[in-house]
């Protein structure tokens, strides 16, 4: 009976075909290293996962940021364990997607024909960055107030477009509940869609080019 | 070659990452469900003696309009939920109260005494109750609801017992 549903899907999606070419193509002989792109998408689930259950209590307000996340990590049960995950998982995707990008330079995988997932890369690599930067301020507290006080003045000291981009991501010449709301705004719908896209793509550049083997003495 | 009862080595990797899988989603995913519903799993139910106004300022007959506010702690933020009814004395005697819930048992709309119709009448989907919360018309289920437990105080106010939902 199950055979003949999965017969039936597999006849219309191509189930064993995206088994084949996903999860059992042939790969070169090589290292752990090699599986830390897997583990930076996993990351990413995760995030995201944990993402969208934090936005059920959390208040992207100056109000109510802050008393929401406590709310998150006293009132409401697990709150503690999913804002971990992500407070904790943000941190390591950063690590583990940086450690991604040395693995690939150190083997020379980004020669041809990969340049483009290198510089796909690259924008995944400066996405998961703004991901970091836009997520820190949300729990409005001092340090994340702060932090993004000297961050989006940093950017203000581009010469000539400066000021212009320092009240673009503040929303205003100060900090305010501008600020706040457009960073959610980007951490939950901007930043992770375009990080998805790039993901397929990278995905698929991947799968389509096969892994590169390790350098030998040769090479 | 791996033999018939022994695990091949892609078997052992296919299984292990079942495992590790099923386990991390299992982790993650039961805390998530709990985390969902908590508001939902949380006992409210405080009680309260409300004093709706004195019994000698209420007439026979004519319903006497009261509302209260009851204040709630909702996550991070304190919430006012307003509540009303209509008392309708009928006759001398306080034993003799009738107190109504002013909450229409249709979809929780607020019903209003409309004197010309002498019915209790609600805007939202035009029922009516009358004088008694019984059905007239409309699509209400069931007659209003009744506030049955209320008591005299000695400076002749009535109060009724409230409890939270």
């Amino acid at each position: 009976m199950w055979k003949q549903v999965y017969a039936w899907l597999d006849e219309r999606l191509g189930l064993n075909d995206l088994y084949t070419n996903l999860l059992d193509r042939p790969e070169p002989k090589t290292s752990w290293w090699n599986t830390l792109g897997s583990a930076s998408m996993f990351l990413f689930i995760l995030q995201g996962f944990t993402g969208i259950f934090l936005t059920v209590y959390y208040t992207p307000s100056p109000d109510h940021a802050y008393d929401s996340i406590n709310y998150i990590m006293e009132g409401v049960a697990f709150g503690w364990l999913i804002r971990g995950i992500h407070h904790w998982g943000a941190t390591l995707m950063v690590l583990v997607v940086f450690i991604h990008m040395l693995r690939v330079f150190y083997t020379a995988s980004f020669k041809y024909p990969r340049e483009l997932t290198w510089l796909i890369g690259i924008g995944l690599f400066l996405t998961t960055l703004g991901m970091g930067f836009t997520g820190y301020l949300l729990p409005w507290n001092q340090k994340s107030y702060w932090a993004t006080t000297v961050g989006t003045q940093i950017a203000g000291t581009v010469p000539f477009v400066g000021e212009f981009i320092l009240k673009a991501l503040r929303g205003g010449p100060d900090l305010s509940a501008l600020t706040l709301q457009r960073f959610f705004s980007a951490h939950i719908w901007i930043i992770p869609a375009i990080l998805a896209a790039l993901i397929g793509v990278h995905l698929y550049l991947i799968i389509k080019h096969g892994e590169s083997h390790w350098p030998k003495k040769e090479d | 070659m791996s033999g018939s009862h022994e695990l091949s080595r892609r078997d052992f990797i296919k299984v292990t990452t079942g495992i590790v899988g099923g386990l991390i989603g299992t982790m993650i995913g039961l805390p998530s469900i709990f985390y969902l519903i908590d508001p939902a799993l949380r006992e409210g139910g405080k009680e309260a003696w409300i004093p709706i106004g004195k019994f000698e300022n209420m007439q026979v007959n004519k319903p006497y309009p009261f509302t209260f506010t009851r204040v709630q702690v909702n996550g991070w933020e304190r919430t006012a939920s307003s509540f009303g009814g209509y008392a309708i004395r009928k006759s001398d005697a306080p034993e003799s109260l009738l107190i109504l819930n002013s909450r229409c048992t249709h979809l929780s709309c607020t019903v209003n005494w409309s004197e010309e119709g002498n019915v209790f009448h609600c805007p939202c989907h035009d029922a009516a109750f009358d004088i008694d919360g019984e059905v007239v018309d409309g699509p209400p289920p069931r007659a209003l609801d009744v506030y049955e437990e209320y008591r005299l105080t000695e400076d002749g106010t009535i109060e009724i017992f409230f409890k939270e939902s």
